[in-house]
C-alpha cells in the first residue's frame, strides 16, 4: 500500500472512478467475447460519445460554480440547425456556416449569462427557459424536416487521421506519432515535477516512483495507441476524439492553472468570501455561461457532421448525460468541487455503460435503467466516503 | 455526581483529539470547561451527547450511576441529557412551538394537537423568562431570545444535564447578562449544567467547578467558589504558560497619513432612506494602529465594507485619499489593486472557501503575483504558502490541509496571510480574535504590531473594549453610523469611550 501511495500519490480514493471504469471494460470484454476491445469498437465509442464529453467539459465549470445548465441539448440543436440551414439556404461555404454555429453558440450563453448574472435569475430556472426557448427554435426554423449538412463536416464528427509514411509499423502512422507524442509529453512532465517539486523535508520524492509512473502511463498509452491504430485500413484515432483530446487539454488547464479557473472554484465554494477576495462573481457567472453554450456549439457541429444532417430533435436530453458524467466524477451538487479529468472518467463509464450492454445485446430500456442506478450508486458511494472519510479534529 | 467520564481517548486519523480525559460533574452545579480552541472541548461533549456514537471512543461514561453508551443524539436526550450548540439549530421559517416540538410532535390521532403544544409552549417560555406569543416565527427573534428558546427547548425534554457551548459567543452585554441568570434559576431547580465559554469572567461569576481541558488532555479540576475564581490562573493552566499581559508591549512609531477617508456615506440597500454610514471622515497614518470602537449594527462593518470597494450598502458620496491623492474605488479588485485589504468578522462566511486548501486560501488575493506567461505557477504557490505557514506558525502537518480541519485561530492565521500576500498599505482588520483562543489571540496581536511596524496602516475594529485600549495608538467611536469622537489611548478609558458609543454625535464634539 504504501508504495502504491508512493507512485499514485498519497489521495487513493480519487481513483476509485478510474478502476470502476478499467473494470468495467474488462467485464465487458470477457462477456462479450472480447468484442469490446477491439480497434472499430473503441472508434464509434469514442466518435460517438465526443459530443457529449464536450458538453461534460463545459458542464464541470457550471456545476462548480453551484449553477446547472439544462439548456445545452436545446443549445447544440439549435446550432447545428442554423449551421445546416446557413450552408443549404444561403450556399455558404461549410467554414463560415461554423462560425454562424458558434456565433450562436455564444449568443446563446451571453443570453443566459445575461439572466443568471445581472437580474440574479437561478441557471435552473434561466436554462429550463432556454431549454424550451431553443428547442422550439429548432422545430420551428427547420419544420421539423432534418436538413442535410455540408458533407465536410464529416471529418469532424467522424473522420480519421491520415495514413501515411511506412507499412511496417502496422498501424495508422498518425495514431502512432500522437501516441508517442503522448508518452514523450508525459515523460517531460514527469521529469520537470520531479526537478521542481520538494516535499515538506525539502528532499525530492524516490526516482523509483517516477519511473514506475511513467511505465505504467507508457503502457497504458500505448497499449490504446495500438487498439486504435491497428485497425482497419484508413481508419484511426478518431478525429472528434482528438478534438475532445484538445479541448481536455485546453479546459484542464484553464480549470487548475489560471487565474479564471481559480476564480470559478472559488465563487462555487463561497460566493461572498470570493467576492471579498476580490473576484467579479458576475462575470465569473456570465464567462462560465457563456463557455458551456460555446462548448454546445462545438458539440452540435460534432454530432451534425457525423449524422450528416441536422434533425429537428437532436441534442434532446444531451444535457442528462452531461449532467451525469460531471456527477458520477465526483462534483458536489452545491458547488466548489470537481475536475475536468474525474468529468471525463465519469462520462466513460456512461459511454462504456451505453456500448458494453449494447454489445451483450440489452435494449435501450434496459440500459436506461442500469444507468439510472449507476449514476445513484456512484455519488451515493462518494457521499458516503466523504462523510466517513472527514474526521473533524477541530474541536 | 451525575457524570463520570473516565479515560475518554477518540482518535481522528492523524490526530489525538482527546486522550484519555476525565470529567466528574456533581448533580445540580454549573461546571465550566476552559480549553484553547482546539484543545478538546467540544469534542468531549460529542463523545458525552452520542454524536460520536458508543464504539468509536475508548474510556467509560458513568451517568447516574450506570454505565452509558450512546449510539444518537436521540438516546443521549432520551437520558435527558440536551446539548446546545453554538452555532443555533433552529428552523428561523417556523414558529417557537413548532421548533420546541420539532421531532417531538405532541399527536392525538396521528395528528399535531396544536393547543397543547402552545399551552406547554408558554409554559415553558415563561420559566426561561420569555413574555411572548408561542407563534412567534424564529427569524423575528433576537439572538439572545433565540439562545432561550433553545433552552426552552432543552426544557420540554426534561433535560437534567444541560450543555451550553459557547452560550454568550453571539450575545450582546445584557442578554448575557440574563442567560447567566437564567443558569442559576436552572441550578436552583437542580438541573445540572456544563457551560464551554472563552469568556473568563462569566466563568468566574457563575460556576463552581472549573476543568480545564489543553492538547487533548485534563490539565486541571477543581471546585471554586462562584465570585471568587482566579481567572489567571485558568488562564495559565488553558495555555500553559503564564501571560503576564494580554497585550504585547509596542511602541509605535507613526508616519505621514496614508489613508484618509472624507464625508462617506452609505445607504442601507434594503431599507430605503436608512443611512448606515453618515458623513464619516478618519484618516490612518502609516504604523499606525487605529480602532474602531462601536456597539454592534453601529455601522462599523458596513463602513469598512463599503470603503473596501464598495462592497456593502448603496454608495451615497465620500472620497478616499491614498497617500494624499485621490482614489477611485468602485470594486473590491480595484480596493486590492490601491493596496487596502479588509479581514472580514465572520471568518467561515466571508473570509474563508471551507473546500479549498491553505496553498490556496493564502494566495487567492492576489493570484497575480504566482502567475507566469498566463498560467498559476504551482512552485511559487508551494513557496508562498509554506513561507506564511512557517512566520505565522499555522499548525498544519501540510499545506495541502484543507482549511475546514484548522482551529478557529489557525483558520484565522490564514487569512491574515492571504491578506499579508497581497502586500497592502492598508490593512482593515474587522474582529480579528473573535472567537479565538488566549494564546492565538497573542499571537495575533503581535502580528499585528510587526504590520504596523512594516509602515502598514491598520485598523482594528473590534467589540472588546480592553482589545482596542490595548492595541490601538488612537480609537474612532461610531453610534448609529457617525463617528462620534477620536480619543488618543491614553486619553480614552472603557467608560470614555463607551459613553461615546452610545451617544449621538449633535451633542458630542470631535475631541
Amino acid at each position: 500500500m504504501k508504495y502504491i501511495k508512493k507512485v499514485l500519490g498519497s489521495d487513493l480514493k480519487k481513483y476509485t472512478m478510474v478502476v470502476a471504469l478499467a473494470l468495467l471494460i474488462i467485464v465487458f470484454n470477457i462477456i462479450s467475447g472480447g468484442r469490446m476491445l477491439t480497434s472499430s469498437n473503441f472508434q464509434n465509442l469514442l466518435s460517438g460519445n465526443a459530443y457529449v464529453l464536450v458538453l461534460a467539459l463545459g458542464m464541470l465549470m457550471v456545476i462548480v460554480i453551484g449553477q446547472i445548465d439544462l439548456s445545452v441539448g436545446s443549445v447544440a440543436g439549435f446550432s447545428g440547425m442554423v449551421m445546416a440551414l446557413a450552408a443549404r439556404d444561403l450556399n455558404l461555404p461549410w467554414w463560415a456556416a461554423v462560425l454562424i454555429a458558434i456565433a450562436i453558440g455564444l449568443l446563446a450563453g451571453a443570453w443566459q449569462g445575461f439572466f443568471l448574472s445581472r437580474l440574479g435569475i437561478p441557471g435552473f430556472i434561466t436554462t429550463l427557459g432556454g431549454m424550451m426557448i431553443f428547442r422550439g427554435g429548432v422545430i420551428w426554423i427547420s419544420r421539423s424536416i432534418s436538413v442535410p449538412a455540408p458533407s465536410e463536416l464529416k471529418w469532424f464528427g467522424a473522420g480519421y487521421l491520415p495514413e501515411w509514411g511506412p507499412s511496417f509499423t502496422g498501424m495508422n502512422n498518425s495514431t502512432l506519432l500522437m501516441g508517442l507524442i503522448g508518452i514523450a509529453v508525459y515523460i517531460a512532465l514527469q521529469l520537470y515535477k520531479y526537478q521542481h517539486t520538494l516535499d515538506e523535508d525539502g528532499k525530492k520524492g524516490p526516482l523509483w516512483a517516477v519511473i514506475t509512473r511513467i511505465a505504467l502511463m507508457g503502457l497504458l498509452i500505448g497499449y490504446f495507441t495500438w487498439l486504435f491504430g491497428s485497425g482497419r485500413y484508413g481508419t484511426s484515432f478518431p478525429v472528434p476524439g482528438l478534438i475532445l483530446l484538445i479541448l481536455i487539454i485546453i479546459y484542464h488547464t484553464i480549470t487548475q492553472r489560471t487565474r479564471f479557473g481559480r476564480h470559478v472554484y472559488a465563487v462555487g465554494g463561497n460566493k461572498s468570501a470570493a467576492a471579498l477576495s476580490g473576484v467579479n462573481v458576475k462575470r465569473t457567472y456570465f464567462l462560465t455561461m457563456v463557455n458551456m453554450s460555446f462548448l454546445a456549439a462545438i458539440a452540435g457541429i460534432l454530432f451534425v457532421g457525423r449524422s450528416t444532417a441536422a434533425g429537428p430533435a437532436d441534442g434532446t436530453s444531451w444535457e442528462m448525460d452531461a449532467i451525469a458524467s460531471v456527477f458520477i466524477g465526483g462534483a458536489a451538487v452545491s458547488g466548489g468541487v470537481g475536475t475536468i479529468l474525474a468529468t471525463m472518467v465519469g462520462g466513460m463509464v456512461m459511454a462504456v455503460l451505453n456500448n458494453g450492454l449494447m454489445l451483450m445485446g440489452v435494449g435501450a430500456d434496459r440500459t436506461q435503467v442500469i444507468k439510472g442506478f449507476v449514476l445513484l450508486a456512484a455519488v451515493a458511494f462518494d457521499v458516503y466516503n466523504k462523510h466517513t472519510g472527514r474526521g473533524n479534529a477541530a474541536a | 455526581m451525575i457524570l463520570n467520564m473516565q479515560g475518554i481517548t477518540k482518535v481522528f486519523p492523524g490526530v489525538r483529539a482527546l486522550d484519555h480525559v476525565t470529567l466528574n460533574v456533581h448533580q445540580g452545579s454549573i461546571h465550566a470547561i476552559c480549553g484553547e480552541n482546539g484543545a478538546g472541548k467540544s469534542t468531549l461533549m460529542k463523545v458525552l451527547s452520542g454524536v460520536y456514537p458508543h464504539g468509536t471512543y475508548e474510556g467509560h461514561m458513568i451517568y447516574m450511576g450506570k454505565e452509558v453508551t450512546f449510539r444518537t443524539i436521540k438516546e443521549s436526550e432520551a437520558a435527558g441529557i440536551v446539548i446546545i450548540h453554538q452555532e443555533l439549530t433552529m428552523i428561523p421559517e417556523l414558529s417557537i412551538t413548532e421548533n420546541i416540538f420539532m421531532g417531538n410532535e405532541i399527536l392525538q390521532h396521528g395528528l399535531i394537537d396544536w393547543e397543547e403544544e402552545k399551552r406547554r409552549t408558554s409554559d415553558i417560555l415563561r420559566q426561561v423568562g420569555l413574555q411572548i406569543d408561542p407563534g412567534t416565527l424564529i427569524k423575528h427573534l433576537g439572538v439572545g431570545q433565540q439562545q432561550l428558546v433553545e433552552i426552552a427547548k432543552a426544557l420540554s425534554k426534561n433535560v437534567k444535564l444541560l450543555i451550553l457551548d459557547e452560550p454568550t459567543a453571539a450575545l450582546n452585554e445584557a442578554d448575557s447578562e440574563n442567560l447567566l441568570h437564567l443558569m442559576r434559576e436552572l441550578k436552583k431547580r437542580g438541573i445540572t449544567c456544563i457551560m464551554i465559554s472563552h469568556k473568563l469572567n462569566e466563568i468566574a461569576a457563575i460556576s463552581d467547578y472549573v476543568t480545564v481541558i489543553r492538547d487533548g488532555c485534563t490539565v486541571d479540576s477543581y471546585a471554586v467558589e462562584a465570585g471568587h475564581v482566579d481567572e489567571n490562573k485558568i488562564i495559565r493552566s488553558m495555555v500553559g504558560r503564564s501571560i503576564e499581559n494580554r497585550y504585547p508591549v509596542h511602541e509605535s512609531h507613526p508616519g505621514e497619513i496614508i489613508f484618509e477617508v472624507s464625508d462617506w456615506s452609505v445607504e442601507d440597500s434594503r431599507v430605503q432612506g436608512r443611512m448606515l454610514c453618515k458623513n464619516s471622515s478618519f484618516y490612518v497614518r502609516a504604523g499606525e494602529v487605529v480602532g474602531f470602537a462601536g456597539l454592534m449594527g453601529a455601522g462599523r462593518t458596513e463602513l469598512m465594507r463599503s470603503i473596501f470597494g464598495r462592497n456593502y450598502g448603496i454608495y451615497r458620496g465620500g472620497t478616499i485619499k491614498i497617500r494624499g491623492k485621490e482614489v477611485q474605488i468602485t470594486s473590491v479588485a480595484s480596493a486590492i489593486r490601491h493596496g487596502i485589504a479588509y479581514v472580514p468578522e465572520d471568518r467561515k462566511n466571508l473570509g474563508l472557501n471551507l473546500l479549498d486548501t491553505i496553498r490556496k486560501t493564502i494566495v487567492s488575493a492576489n493570484l497575480g503575483a504566482i502567475i507566469n506567461k498566463g498560467l498559476l505557477n504551482a512552485d511559487r504557490e508551494s513557496a508562498a504558502a509554506r513561507k506564511y505557514q512557517r512566520s505565522l506558525q499555522i499548525k498544519t502537518t501540510s499545506v495541502d490541509v484543507g482549511v475546514n480541519t484548522l482551529s478557529g485561530g489557525n483558520q484565522q492565521k490564514v487569512v491574515l496571510a492571504k491578506w499579508m500576500f497581497a502586500e497592502p498599505d492598508v490593512l482593515i482588520l474587522d474582529e480579528p480574535t473573535r472567537g479565538i483562543d488566549v494564546g492565538a489571540k497573542y499571537e495575533i496581536y503581535r502580528l499585528i504590531h510587526t504590520l504596523a511596524d512594516q509602515g502598514k496602516a491598520v485598523i482594528l475594529v473590534s467589540s472588546e473594549l480592553p482589545e482596542l485600549l490595548g492595541m490601538a495608538d488612537r480609537i474612532y467611536t461610531i453610534f448609529e453610523g457617525s463617528i462620534t469622537g477620536e480619543l488618543k489611548r491614553n486619553e480614552a478609558d472603557q467608560e470614555s469611550l463607551m459613553r461615546r458609543m452610545t451617544l449621538t454625535s449633535q451633542t458630542e464634539s470631535k475631541a
